[in-house]
């Protein structure tokens, strides 16, 4: 085989595998590392680096290096003339060394890459454009035949280099995408806190209508989390009810402040006029695009009960979704471990007995089993955090106490038998 | 595939401080980087002079080429010697072409590597001693 054609064919080979060093985009440096190699081999060379070219700081900074020390080598200033004369008109060969070359090179490349290609003894600069864009420089020092380059040597070079610009601009790009989901997620983060933030103010707002069930709506929401993590919910699911439990009496705002601050039990006009905030709150959130599911409807329908004698719609069962039963529980526990201007708060065991008696009619018995569950977990001292006992006070719950009443009630909703050991509770 | 076609840790092999580096079927970056390392550690490990045995290579692409640069840079360095044995006709042809022969000894087989490096040292030096 003559010898041009075997050189011509090691070079093809070299294309081959700069293809598939190229095609490993996990390890940047590694990449330009091993086609910096591909390059030496096909022609070989004995020393050269590869340069990245930073735009905006203005400078090309070297990423690998063979045969030239393992100091570190500084990034060099590269002005908007010297990218220009490496940029325009695509890959092109500079022999730098060359006498043919004029001394002027040095001016169009700058003092700081002239000072390095002298410093790396470099006899080729080939420029890596991609669509017109500088990307990069390959620096090569002599051959080890210490033959002259000739102009077959530069083509295979930049056939090379022109592989090994895509894959750096492949990778910048890469890098600006990165960059930019980071600093969206960043932004997503904040206007998640600037929505939650807002949705507490209004919860806030709610309640200071209501002299008498300040904190409810945050207690709700927080009730309504508990009972949705327990389900087996996701985050984000987790996230919406609790939203929707901080959102639920929105409507109250359009009711009138002294039929909600009423100290005695309301006639029937002021009930129906009361009545009216759950469709009132979907009307206040329906037109808001919220980042959750479902958050108006579960405000419409947090006083619909399952047997059908809820408002404002009289749905039944299933008609009901299931977030909206969540933020009824809530709501109904909350109502009854609250003290009201016409009645204290109930006694633990009382609200076990009204959780049994209205499952199946107002409550749904999967949401009430499941904030048993969370109940008992945090009686029992298998939760560390403490959320109920900073909701109710620390006094309010005996764990010895709650503990069989919440495994009686669980026992009978799941099984649809009263519990062996209930006897005469 | 027999032990001795792995670059195994080189060490010197007698008292004349040669190490014998086995390079294997295909030299290219991930087995090149091992007869490197070899290499680089046969030296530090007192080494005056190391054989590279290429009797189970075919292939030496442009990565191998690249890396064989770098051993010879690193003997030269240290001024020890390096000779390349049992490497098949195609690839002494690429190592002509490419100048690779002006820097290294090729051997037709180890024995004969060794005496190249026996030839090395019975020669005068420069300075006559």
């Amino acid at each position: 085989m003559p010898d041009r054609m075997r050189k011509l064919l090691h070079a093809f080979a070299a294309l081959a595998d700069l293809g598939e060093e190229i095609a490993d985009t996990s390890d940047f440096v590694e990449m330009v590392q091993s086609s910096l190699h591909v390059v030496l081999g096909a022609l070989a060379i004995r020393r050269g680096a590869v340069a990245e070219h930073h735009p905006d700081a203005g400078h090309l900074k070297v990423v690998a290096t063979r045969g030239i020390g393992d100091a570190p080598i500084a990034p060099v200033a590269i002005d908007a003339a010297a990218v220009e004369t490496l940029g325009a008109g695509g890959a092109i060969c500079f022999h730098v060394n060359s006498s043919d070359v004029p001394s002027s090179m040095a001016h169009r490349l700058g003092e700081q890459l002239e000072t390095l290609c002298t410093g790396m003894r470099v006899e080729l600069l080939m420029p890596l454009v991609v669509h017109g864009e500088l990307v990069g420089v390959i620096l090569l020092g002599g051959k080890a035949s210490d033959e002259p380059f000739t102009a077959e040597d530069c083509e295979t070079v930049r056939a090379l280099a022109r592989h090994i610009g895509v894959g750096i601009y492949n990778h910048r790009l890469l890098r600006e995408i990165a960059s930019r989901a980071t600093e969206n997620e960043r932004l997503y983060g904040e206007l998640r806190g600037l929505y939650s933030d807002t949705v507490r103010a209004f919860a806030a707002a709610i309640d200071c209508k209501d002299k008498y069930t300040q904190g409810h709506s945050e207690r709700v929401g927080k009730y309504s989390e508990i009972i949705a993590r327990e389900m087996g919910w996701s985050d984000q699911e987790v996230e919406g009810i609790a939203v929707a439990g901080y959102l639920h009496d929105i409507g109250k705002l359009v009711v009138d402040r002294d039929i909600i601050n009423a100290p005695y039990k309301i006639d029937a006009k002021q009930s129906s006029e009361l009545n009216r905030h759950p469709a009132a709150g979907y009307d206040i959130l329906a037109p808001i695009n919220h980042p959750y599911a479902d958050i108006p409807l579960m405000a419409r329908y947090h006083h619909e009960r399952i047997d059908g004698r809820g408002y404002p719609d009289g749905l039944t069962g299933d008609q009901i979704p299931l977030g909206a039963k969540i933020i009824t529980l809530a709501d109904s526990f909350d109502a009854m471990t609250t003290d009201r201007p016409y009645k204290t708060r109930r006694r633990f065991d009382a609200v076990v007995d009204d959780l049994r008696r209205n499952t199946g009619k107002q409550f749904e018995a999967i949401v009430v089993v499941a904030f048993c569950r969370a109940l008992l977990k945090e009686v029992n001292g298998e939760t560390r955090v403490r959320h109920f006992t900073r909701l109710l006070g620390k006094d309010y719950l005996d764990g010895e106490q709650a503990a069989p009443l919440l495994i009686q009630l669980i026992h009978e909703l799941e099984t649809g038998a009263p519990h062996a050991a209930a006897g005469g509770a | 595939m027999r032990e001795e076609t792995l670059a195994t840790r080189a060490q010197p092999e007698d008292a004349r401080g040669v190490a014998i580096v086995y390079a294997e079927n295909y030299l290219n970056k991930l087995s090149g980087e091992r007869i490197e390392r070899e290499c680089r550690n046969g030296l530090e490990d007192g080494c005056h002079a190391l054989v590279i045995n290429f009797k189970q290579t075919t292939i030496v692409n442009s990565i191998g080429v690249s890396i064989l640069l770098g051993v010879i840079d690193a003997v030269e360095r240290r001024g020890a010697r390096l000779v390349f044995a049992n490497v098949n006709h195609h690839t002494i042809k690429l190592f002509d072409l490419l100048g690779l022969s002006r820097h290294v000894a090729l051997a037709e087989n180890v024995e004969a590597a060794f005496a190249i490096l026996e030839d090395f040292d019975a020669a005068p030096t420069p300075h006559g001693h």
